[in-house]
């Protein structure tokens, strides 16, 4: 067996599926042992609601190492094997950024970092919960057995990414991580006293369109956060991290497609009616469909919320985390400056006295506004994929990324109004205009209106074309999730 | 024309994964597409299952490969080559490719998986990057008596991820060089046990070994070079395995499947397996198994005693004998007639699924008892086969 290959076997006997050697370390077991039960309640309380006894088709990872990483099959959600996997552990390495570059990488927690890193493993931790809590009533209106697995199978993996932090704060951080492991139950999305940390997380999921709109944009923060922890020089958090960005992809794949089969079926519907103008609401509605103005109104909303994720523009909070190399950027193993950034300048837009102005900012304190830079990026990918599915319909719209001044509550733009290009809107300007920027009552009752169960093998609702290829390699009219008893 | 692996841009949504794992550097992209370079990529599979699109599983025989800047530039993949498969491959590696397309010859035409099978893995280890597992058993399962020495041998992969499915092969390196002083031949095997292993939860997988030792005109004794390898490995040795291979001979997932079983010999050893993944999904199953089993003797039926103890709510097993002292010789096409009207009920079911391994001419007895039944029962067997195969139905297996 070569030096690599260490953690890689997954021991899968135990109540807890684990590869961090979970037997040999009878304290770590018994405490996560005594938070599964509360873990079990919480996921028949706030988990998907009324599929708790179906069969589903779930991928389940069993093992780090690509060549045994997953096995599918038919399972209860409730008896899903949450486990606890870490990534092989990289011979030598060493930090790779921050002032502590070049030593070796941390296997316990830094004395002077501890308290930096329980809130971060806390705040990540906090959003994996709070996700299955806003899409739990998804279930009841899913457009098709195939999207109604692929919701549950983002829900038990976002259980799994709770279990990978609560294993960090169990393992690390005694009493308090027990405490804060405790909480991650306790908090409830969009509850008036005990929400979730985060504002996107404490937004309600009403429709399938704004659940493909969360997976597409907020789950790809979380992916751009767990590309900056992955980075970590804690080196279980590395772990941990690389190995839940695995999973994570998925979660990426289902809101990229959902929207991208929404689109094709609107434009396919409008070109079967010999409809050209896509402003023709009433018309396009009348065929089932999602009109494609409706689709940016929802693009405006979400986009926005998820750009608040990233926090403030200047932050010294991001700065200590990159100078203690706790959370670095992007893909840094990929980048080629010096990794510390001291003295180097990143150029940020602000809004200084109502105005847009470009500064360049020290570094250190613009990584919130690099990692956000980076995950603009990665997110208009696919818009772009989206405009070819109009395109190659022949049909003259074309979806945008709106202006990140726009619509913001979190940050500096936060304090002004700016309409999707980025024009600053007065007041009232706003308020008249809003109506062609955000979703209206009238698209939020046509849309709910839409959300009707459909539970046939291989069959899907009028407004969301087939996927182009099963899971797992399945046929078309695959059942997906066996309802029946 | 060779195999190239390609990237379909139209289901890939650039996640990375791919790249992230792939351990050789095979696979980069460019602000378009991801691709894979035909020059590096070595067919390891490692990039496979965590793609979460399924786009990254594409296999192309092109005359010369693509190259890196013809993919970038594509939106979609290239129209298939008309003369390569278009199915799922059984195998990437070129011998163990021959030796399942010489098995499943006479299926009467080209097989497909069962529609709700799982998505077998292949290939994942080579001549080049063999696994190596140790063996933890070896026992014999004919009677001491008998003239055939069969055997049930398990491989135990430790911590290596070797993942399977009930009907898939592995191919067997026996160590040294033949006359010629080249490498012996792969000798592929079924696997008799089932996914997960032994028992639930073991990385270890079982063969259904028979030792050929074949008198010859000339009074020697052919030797098979494989087969008395496994069968004479002790305890603890290492042996070298590819694979797994194997990707249309497989179990259904679906717990409605009426599963038919016909073998003879150590073509049992799939069926060991499909019988081991429904004793362990039970509770979900509704379908029914029924096996014909022939040998010639019940001292030379491999996993007589084991078979014993199946209970009949899980196993309908017929075991046919065609040696038995005193007695007419039966073949399993006789008892298959003795059962008509079962199977004739069951071959009207669209969940139904035939699986047929064994030697060389099963095929035929059996083809001439379904279709006689078919006869006396209404059923176009023919036509019914057809239809079975293209659905994924009906499958045969025979060396």
């Amino acid at each position: 067996m070569a030096d690599g290959m260490q953690g890689v076997d997954v021991d899968y006997d135990g109540l807890i599926p684990n590869n961090v050697g979970l037997n040999g370390d009878e304290r770590l077991k018994k405490a996560l042992e005594t938070w599964h039960p509360g873990y079990i309640d919480w996921w028949k309380d706030m988990g998907p609601e009324g599929f708790q006894e179906a069969l589903v088709y779930l991928r389940t990872a069993v093992s780090v190492d690509p060549k045994g990483w997953a096995k599918f099959g038919f399972v209860k959600m409730p008896d899903y094997k949450w486990g606890i996997l870490l990534a092989p552990a990289v011979p030598n390495r060493t930090i790779p950024f921050g002032k502590h570059k070049g030593e070796p990488v941390w296997q316990e927690v830094p004395g002077e970092y501890r308290a930096m890193l329980r809130r971060l493993l806390v705040i990540q931790g906090d959003t994996e919960p709070a996700s299955v809590e806003q899409q739990r009533h998804l279930g009841a209106t899913a457009p098709s057995l195939y999207d109604l697995r692929n919701l549950f199978q983002v829900n038990v993996e976002e259980g799994r990414h709770l279990w990978a932090m609560v294993y960090l704060l169990q393992k690390y951080f005694g009493t308090q991580g027990r405490e804060e492991a405790e909480e991650l139950l306790n908090r409830r999305s969009g509850h008036e006293d005990n929400p979730r940390m985060l504002g996107a997380f404490n937004e309600r999921t009403p429709d399938w369109l704004s659940f493909f709109m969360f997976t597409y944009f907020t789950d790809r923060d979380g992916k751009m956060q767990l590309e900056a922890l992955a980075q970590s020089g804690f080196d279980p958090l590395s772990r941990t991290c690389r190995f839940m960005l695995t999973e994570e992809a998925h979660h990426m794949f289902v809101g990229e497609t959902g929207v991208s089969r929404i689109v094709e079926r609107t434009c396919d519907a409008m070109n079967k009616a010999g409809i050209t103008d896509p402003t023709a609401t009433a018309q396009i509605r009348a065929l089932g469909v999602i009109d494609l103005p409706t689709i940016q109104r929802k693009i405006n909303m979400h986009y926005p919320l998820t750009l608040d994720l990233f926090g403030n523009e200047i932050s010294t909070n991001a700065a200590n985390a990159f100078n203690a190399g706790i959370k670095g950027r992007f893909r840094e193993d990929k980048l080629t400056d010096d990794h510390a950034l001291l003295d180097s300048t990143y150029p940020v837009l602000r809004c200084i006295d109502g105005q847009f102005v470009e500064q360049h900012v020290p570094a250190l304190s613009a990584l919130n506004m690099r990692l956000r830079d980076d995950f603009i990026t990665d997110a208009a990918g696919g818009v772009g994929r989206w405009n070819k599915v109009i395109e190659k319909a022949g049909i003259a719209f074309k979806l945008t990324l709106p202006h990140q001044a726009h619509n913001r509550r979190i940050g500096e733009f936060a304090s002004i109004k700016a309409d999707p290009t980025g024009q600053i809107l007065s007041e009232a300007e706003w308020v008249a205009r809003v109506d062609t920027f955000l979703p209206t009552p009238d698209d939020a009752a046509y849309i709910t209106g839409l959300m009707q169960p459909v539970h046939g093998a291989g069959d899907y609702a009028s407004w969301i074309a087939p996927p182009k290829a099963g899971i797992d390699g399945k046929p078309g009219d695959f059942e997906y999730v066996q309802i029946h008893e | 024309m060779s195999k190239q692996h390609l990237i379909d841009p139209e289901i890939c949504i650039r996640c990375n994964t791919c790249e992230a794992t792939c351990p050789i550097g095979a696979i980069t992209h460019d602000a378009n597409n991801y691709v894979v370079d035909a020059t590096i990529c070595n067919f390891c599979m490692d990039c496979v299952a965590p793609c979460p699109t399924g786009s990254i599983d594409n296999w192309f025989h092109v005359a010369a490969p693509f190259s890196l800047d013809d993919q970038f530039g594509w939106t979609e993949l290239p129209p298939r080559p008309a003369d390569g498969p278009t199915e799922v491959a059984d195998a990437l590696d070129a011998e163990a490719e021959a030796l399942l397309a010489e098995a499943h010859a006479r299926a009467g035409g080209r097989a497909r998986a069962p529609a709700t099978a799982s998505k077998p893995r292949i290939n994942l280890f080579n001549r080049a990057n063999p696994a190596r597992a140790t063996v933890v058993g070896n026992r014999r399962i004919t009677a001491p008596d008998a003239e055939s020495d069969v055997r049930h041998i398990i491989l135990d992969f430790a911590a290596i991820p070797f993942p399977v499915l009930e009907g898939q092969s592995i191919g067997i390196l026996p160590p040294g060089t033949d006359a010629q002083g080249q490498p012996h031949a792969m000798r592929l095997y079924s696997i008799a046990s089932a996914r997960d292993g032994e028992r639930p939860n073991t990385n270890n997988l079982a063969l259904t070994v028979k030792r050929v030792q074949e008198p010859q005109p000339d009074g020697s004794v052919l030797r098979g070079v494989a087969s008395n390898y496994l069968c004479d490995l002790p305890m603890g040795a290492a042996v070298a395995v590819v694979g797994p291979f194997g990707a249309t001979f497989l179990m259904p997932d679906d717990p409605d499947a009426d599963i038919i079983m016909i073998c003879t010999g150590t073509g049992a050893a799939p069926f060991r397996g499909f019988t081991e993944r429904r004793r362990r999904t039970a509770g979900a199953v509704r379908g029914r198994l029924m096996m014909f089993f022939g040998a010639r003797t019940p001292q030379e039926l491999p996993y007589f005693g084991p078979l014993q103890k199946v209970p009949p709510a899980v196993l309908d097993q017929e075991l046919v004998y065609s040696r038995l002292p005193n007695q007419p010789r039966e073949y399993v096409q006789d008892r298959m007639r003795r059962r008509a009207d079962d199977l004739a009920a069951l071959l009207g079911k669209p969940t139904t699924h035939v699986f047929i391994c064994g030697l060389r001419g099963l095929e035929d007895g059996v083809e001439a008892a379904l279709t006689e039944i078919g006869h006396t029962h209404g059923l176009d067997w023919p036509s019914l086969r057809s239809t079975m195969r293209a659905g994924g139905r009906y499958h045969a297996e025979t060396y």
